[in-house]
């Protein structure tokens, strides 16, 4: 069975549909600001989606009153995506599958309603909002969360479940967020530079991102792709730090690329900043056999969006995929890496068939997913 | 193929049950202490374990036990072995912990020891660590325990060669409240038969979760 992306949708600091965000990426806009944030006062670089924005959105949709940051961005999200694909998540071959490492986190910060920080409260009421016919699964795997859930959803597709699912990914920007990555010295105060010798570490982002991903030809359109083969491997080795010979990433993109012949045109790779991940990738990408093949990294435009991440960057790269557009690593000056890899160094124009896009993240986790053109 | 449940193990009310028969009590006390005299009980005798928060020891305490009573390491590739745990609480216990340590202005003080715990694969990531297991990963959280998706999601990986076995569960761990139900999936192989083994379905790992 044949299994494809279809419409898409992007919230995010460089806009609210995929479109905008694609025109941002592709001008070399960045999402990323200097700004001051949290109870400290002190200045971080973050990826935020301005509150103004927020909340001149707010009026459309109704009971918004009840709804937290997150949970209103998602419906935003997947509006967007129903509407354009008359999809609806009411039909009972039709699932929501929501990606997040955190869902509402700010409800424990707050008195109003610690329940909402359960990531099913928070899945449910999105359901709810649809009148989803089936429970919303939901996937909380770290920063590989995305990926992972567009994974489930072929092989959920394949196995006859469902014809439809709705991949949703978001997390926002949060005190709890921020304050963690910094107690671990990850965080970047100047924006980031993935693979560059310069690199300093990571910035966060808030977004949300959707994809359909269906069995149905009629929803191909000139965005689509179709997912050829994805995989899973853990590293076995430690729960925070990226293993110097990059064995799961390698597992991963080896069980994803076994049987396949397409010429991969470019690997959008997870690429976070931090010293030892950015390594970690350089190492397993050349192990793969892949130190000619263009590699990218978005973070620079949106920082690290967690739950988000790889749903938002495989929407981006199948856009760049259908328009034959090698997109610029953004941040990336001078290579400094311990693998033999080549960086999209400005945009490009090249003739494509396919792509590979990774993903790593704590607890030892990484998975791979090949995407070719329809 | 015919994939069966090799072995499976359940921790609650302070007892361990493993293939049926109750392995281990003691008196009622809290959590905390209930996962210390667990870990002795199991003899497990791993450093590392006293650093893991609680979501992780009750994980790890489960699998111990299940890899004790099984041959499923011998038995298989590691590469192709997956882990896919679910549970209702994702890694909310220990979120409570970083949350509290930034509350306050003047007592802010996170901790990075503390804040890798707060995604709920870590406990993924402690077991594959452990045992050496470098298959597919998957936490899934629902309101209950979900065997449908669990059973259908590990079959979808065993039929596709994407797995020749698992370690599924549920590993919740919340406040006071505690639960952990681990088994073991492999393929039935002449080698490996059992009359104790049990046919992988939705029916059978609902009884088992809830006997």
């Amino acid at each position: 069975m044949e299994v494809f992306t279809s419409y898409h949708n992007i919230v995010s600091p460089l806009g609210f549909t995929s479109e905008e965000n694609y025109d941002a990426v592709l001008n070399n806009n960045s999402g990323l600001k200097i700004q001051s944030f949290g109870k400290l006062n002190e200045s971080f670089c973050l990826g935020s989606i301005s509150a103004e924005k927020i909340n001149s959105w707010k009026k459309n949709y109704i009971g918004f009153e009840k709804l937290s940051k997150l949970e209103l961005l998602s419906i935003i999200s997947i509006q967007d995506v129903l509407n354009k694909s008359k999809v609806s998540l009411s039909d009972k071959r039709t699932l929501l599958i929501y990606s997040t490492t955190k869902g509402n986190i700010d409800a424990l910060g707050s008195n109003a309603n610690p329940a909402k920080a359960y990531l099913s409260n928070m899945a449910n009421t999105v359901g709810d909002y649809f009148n989803a016919a089936n429970t919303p699964l939901v996937l909380s795997n770290a920063c590989i969360s995305g990926l992972l859930a567009i994974i489930m959803a072929k092989r959920s597709i394949e196995s006859g479940q469902y014809d439809t699912i709705v991949v949703c990914g978001g997390d926002i920007i949060s005190e709890f967020t921020v304050s963690g990555f910094k107690s671990f010295n990850a965080l970047s105060a100047e924006p980031c530079k993935p693979f560059d010798k310069n690199r300093l570490g990571i910035n966060l982002g808030e977004a949300v991102a959707t994809l359909i991903v269906t069995n149905n030809k009629n929803l191909i359109n000139k965005d689509s792709a179709q997912i050829i083969s994805g995989a899973g491997a853990n590293d076995a080795n430690h729960i925070s730090g990226p293993s110097r010979t990059g064995d799961g990433l390698f597992h991963a993109i080896k069980k994803t690329i076994q049987n396949q012949n397409e010429e991969i045109g470019f690997i959008n790779a997870h690429g976070t900043a931090t010293p030892f991940n950015d390594d970690m990738e350089s190492v397993a990408f050349e192990r793969s056999g892949f130190s000619n093949v263009p590699v990218n990294s978005l973070k620079g435009y949106y920082g690290h969006t967690l739950g988000a991440a790889g749903i938002l960057e495989t929407i981006i790269s199948v856009m760049a995929l259908n328009r034959d557009q090698l997109i610029y690593s953004g941040g990336f000056k001078e290579k400094g890496l311990a693998g033999n890899i080549t960086v999209i160094e400005k945009n490009k124009n090249k003739k494509m068939n396919a792509f590979l896009k990774t993903a790593s993240g704590f607890g030892g986790c990484n998975a791979a997913a090949l995407f070719k053109k329809c | 193929m015919e994939f069966v449940i090799t072995t499976y193990c359940k921790i609650k009310n302070n007892a361990i049950w493993c293939n049926g028969q109750k392995l281990f009590s003691v008196k009622e006390m809290p959590a905390s202490d209930f996962l210390k005299e667990a870990y002795k009980f199991s003899e497990m005798n791993y450093p590392k374990f006293h650093k893991m928060d609680n979501l992780s020891k009750l994980g790890l305490i489960a699998a111990e036990i299940c890899f004790k009573n099984s041959d499923l390491l011998k038995n298989n590739d590691p590469e192709n072995t997956a882990i896919i745990l679910s549970n209702h609480s994702s890694s909310l216990d220990t979120d409570r912990i970083h949350q509290n340590s930034i509350a306050n202005k003047d007592r802010y003080l996170p901790s990075p020891a503390i804040f890798v715990y707060t995604l709920p694969n870590i406990v993924i990531g402690e077991i594959a660590i452990k045992y050496k297991i470098t298959g597919e990963n998957a936490f899934l959280v629902s309101d209950k325990f979900d065997a449908e998706t669990l059973v259908n999601y590990t079959q979808q990986l065993l039929k596709t060669n994407m797995a020749g076995a698992a370690l599924c569960g549920w590993i919740n761990y919340d406040g006071s409240d505690y639960e952990a139900f681990i088994y073991l999936v492999e393929i039935q192989k002449d080698s490996i038969k059992s009359v104790n083994f049990k046919a992988l379905n939705q029916t059978i790992v609902n009884q088992l979760y809830q006997n």
